[in-house]
């Protein structure tokens, strides 16, 4: 198979180069994590993040033929050639596909991703219905691969001021939980011009998240009980 | 000394499960602490856990701690340290209550309380029948407690080294240990960290075989340096072979699917575990029915075109319990087996999964040795927990949702410890031998002057053979000690690999070569102590001598690096509070 690939090492690269590799797959190749590794111990100096290859860590989101997604998870059958992968846009490239998260997680944090409840903890477990429980799904799962928040043209502009999509669906992750006892805090934290209104409900983070979830969804609910507590 | 230098009072290594709660341990206390961890917290391997973690809270049926330590016990073939074990069962309920009060978003039960489910070798009234005791977030019990963990580390502030591989341990004269060397992958940088206390959660090794169920990061860097610092590794010869891993993947299916009621068939329809374990079936400890399965594949009742595989039927529970119970399964299957478990069977292989031992501690997570007196011996300012620790509660053979709770337990226990010693002034910050980073560097140099030699991919592929044709769930005495030649062939080869990457930034060529260096001691204790032992137990089966044999073996193996030499050392058999149990034949 073919593939051209985003390659920087800014030890040796002046500048940003594509490189063509063609790569004879085994029957036992499945994902395109399979051909980048392929590519590796063929070629060691190219770099990329990769752990647990089957769609739970989140290490390796790079953008592949113009979309971003998860190369463990992403089948080769169903890419088409040459295959073009490049880095996650919009944040800086350290090197090849690996890019600089610092400014994605400053956002996830930004949200107090934790359960706030200030009440002595009883000698069990707090409890929660299984209703209750049920609207924490499609918002824990996330694995934090970013592929959603570096596809929003939003996050791009102004990642130092808008949440992004990641760090909204959690934020709704602990406005949703019933354990949890800082919802005004957490909406007064987003209520701003920018960390939570520069969505557009362009949905890009819909379309790519490997998770299937629905950052635009929360968003949407957020702002919903934004609008309940202003009137 | 050349090298930057930092000092801090504690140093973890490694941010999975038993890393961030022992992290989280040390953040109350006001010390100066490090977490350094090869990749973000989130996604280290704990993240890939499926189905549960156990604690005796009896929120579906009576239960205690009494029942699930004899099913521990016995689930270790009479290896795990009874102490160990009485102590982790006795803290599991606390240790489960404590994670949902952190926020673990566990699935409930109508009265609210936390959702169990059954899983191999849990049983009430002492092997009675199966028991609902994995406590579960679906299917993703060990994402939503990773996650939980690193997010109370976020509001502790917890202070991460994120990409900050530690490559060796300092040591000095007396043998304490004065803190690690390690590289900072984005700036290829190696630094001292200096501390009073340097805590191992490394993590397994499960990528010495070919087949596995673990993460690219499994590489057992923490058994590598104490390996490397003298420090002996305990029990290698266990290695935990999943009953089920998706055919040709390795990708992990939950035994949770057989406690959610999925059944394992042969090529003839037949649900052959009855034959192998007539009381709990499918539900029997892992150990047996991957022995079973390998049994009926090798007996010529495996499924598939070269009836290499046994089938995992699920499609009886319905697409609805599926999707609520089991949904990221029905997803690995789609993805990885190319079947719909709603409807199909999917394709399951034993695969290696999980490692039973490692640096030998205390219930403290205090890294113990022999003192040459015939006693034992604390090694001064070195603490390890979880997979990369042999404490022993998992002794021959690990029972499913004890690992999670092994890294709660004694992740915190182990973090206590540090605290404390740190508080008493028993360990402190003696002054670095001069040589401290010297076999380090050499390391690195060699690596980075080397202008030919080995691929280290291709030395790292002739390990995984090597232990995978060796060393796998049966184990016989001509192929085993061909293992043993040609692994110390392969940890050769593995001293002249070579890459061409020889620039500094984020250069994972090195980072692989390095963890090349410790899956190859990994390996070699592997093979060496499994050629020993001459009998079979949990996980240790060989034909020569197919039982159990507690006057001769009912021992811990000790290798040293240094000469490949063995050593042993009793098994715990006295509880810390309650009567022993005596080692009884092992039926399910």
């Amino acid at each position: 198979m073919r593939f051209n690939i985003y390659r920087y090492n800014p030890d040796v690269d002046a500048k940003p180069r594509m490189q063509f590799y063609d790569v004879a797959m085994e029957p036992t190749d499945r994902m395109l994590l399979d051909a980048l590794m392929r590519i590796k111990m063929e070629d060691d100096t190219f770099a990329f993040r990769r752990s647990c290859r089957e769609g739970v860590c989140g290490s390796d989101a790079m953008n592949i033929n113009g979309k971003n997604g998860l190369a463990c998870i992403t089948k080769l059958a169903d890419v088409r050639e040459p295959v073009e992968i490049r880095p996650l846009p919009g944040l800086p490239v350290i090197r090849d596909l690996i890019v600089d998260m610092s400014q994605f997680f400053k956002q996830y944090h930004s949200i107090k991703p934790y359960v706030v409840n200030d009440t002595p903890p009883p000698e069990k477990e707090r409890l929660q219905s299984p209703e209750d429980r049920e609207e924490l799904n499609g918002l824990y799962e996330c694995i934090l691969c970013a592929c959603c928040s570096t596809s929003c043209p939003s996050f791009w502009w102004n990642p130092d001021k808008f949440v992004g999509p990641a760090g909204l669906l959690q934020a709704y992750r602990f406005i949703a939980d019933t354990r949890d006892q800082a919802v005004n805090e957490r909406l007064d934290n987003l209520e701003d011009p920018y960390r939570l209104f520069r969505c557009h409900s362009i949905m890009n983070c819909v379309d790519v998240c490997p998770k299937n979830l629905n950052p635009t969804r929360a968003i949407g609910k957020i702002k919903d009980l934004l609008l309940k507590r202003t009137v | 000394m050349a090298i930057a230098t930092r000092q801090f009072d504690a140093v973890v290594v490694g941010a999975g499960g038993s890393g961030l709660r022992a992290a989280l341990q040390l953040a109350e206390s006001n010390l100066k602490v490090a977490v350094l961890t090869k990749v973000f917290p989130t996604r280290s391997h704990t993240v890939a856990a499926q189905g549960g973690v156990s604690a005796s809270l009896g929120n579906e049926e009576p239960d205690n701690w009494h029942w699930h330590m004899y099913d521990t016990v016995k689930g270790s073939d009479y290896l795990g340290d009874q102490d160990a074990i009485e102590f982790m069962c006795r803290k599991a309920c606390d240790a489960v209550v404590e994670l949902e009060h952190y926020g673990m978003p566990f699935d409930r039960l109508d009265n609210g309380k936390i959702y169990q489910r059954p899983f191999g070798g849990h049983t009430s009234n002492y092997g009675e029948r199966a028991i609902k005791r994995a406590c579960a977030a679906a299917d993703r019990t060990g994402h939503a407690m990773l996650h939980t963990l690193y997010q109370r580390n976020v509001r502790a502030r917890t202070q991460f080294f994120v990409e900050w591989m530690a490559l060796d341990l300092i040591r000095n004269q007396q043998g304490d240990v004065l803190g690690v060397i390690a590289l900072e992958m984005e700036t290829g940088e190696v630094m001292i960290l200096q501390a009073k206390a340097t805590l191992l959660a490394t993590g397994g090794a499960g990528r010495i075989y070919s087949a596995s169920t673990n993460a690219f990061i499994n590489t057992g860097d923490g058994l590598g340096m104490a390996a490397r610092a003298g420090i002996p590794l305990e029990d290698m010869e266990f290695w935990q072979f999943h009953p089920t891993g998706v055919a040709g993947a390795g990708v992990l299916i939950t035994e949770g699917v057989r406690g959610e009621g999925g059944f394992l068939l042969n090529k003839n329809g037949e649900r052959f575990m009855e034959r192998y374990a007539p009381t709990v079936k499918d539900l029997a400890s892992r150990d047996v029915v991957s022995r079973a399965m390998a049994t009926e594949i090798k007996e010529g009742r495996g499924a598939g075109k070269d009836g290499e595989y046994i089938l995992l039927k699920l499609d009886h529970l319905g697409a609805d319990v599926i999707d609520k119970r089991l949904p990221g399964i029905r997803e690995i299957a789609k993805k990885f087996a190319n079947v719909d478990p709603a409807t199909d069977p999917i394709p399951v292989v034993p695969t290696c999964h999980y490692q039973m031992g490692g640096v030998p501690t205390n219930v403290q997570g205090q890294a113990i040795m022999p003192d040459g007196k015939g006693g034992e011996k604390i090694v001064k300012g070195l603490y390890a927990a979880g997979e990369c620790a042999c404490v022993s509660v998992h002794g021959a053979n690990r029972l499913g949702t004890n690992s999670l709770l092994d890294l709660l337990v004694f992740g915190k226990s182990a973090g206590e410890q540090v605290v404390k010693d740190i508080a008493g002034d028993v360990v402190s910050m003696p002054d670095l031998p001069a040589d401290a980073a010297d076999k380090t560097m050499a390391r690195l140099a060699r690596l980075d002057s080397a202008s030919s030699g080995e691929r280290v991919s291709e030395v790292g592929a002739e390990m995984r053979r090597t232990m995978q044709a060796h060393c796998g769930v049966f184990r016989f005495p001509d192929s085993m000690a061909e293992g043993v030649k040609k692994m110390l062939e392969v940890a050769e080869r593995a001293k002249n690999t070579y890459i061409q990457d020889k620039s500094k930034v984020f250069n994972t060529a090195r980072v692989e070569a390095l963890e090349l260096d410790n899956l190859i001691e990994v390996a070699l204790s592997t093979m060496i102590s499994a050629n020993a032992r001459q009998e079979s137990r949990g996980a240790h089966d060989r034909s020569d001598f197919p039982d159990r044999d507690d006057v001769k073996w009912m021992k811990h193996t000790l290798w040293y690096k240094e000469g490949n030499r063995l050593d042993y050392k009793p098994v715990q058999l006295k509880p810390l509070t309650v009567e022993s149990f005596e080692p009884k034949a092992r039926v399910y």
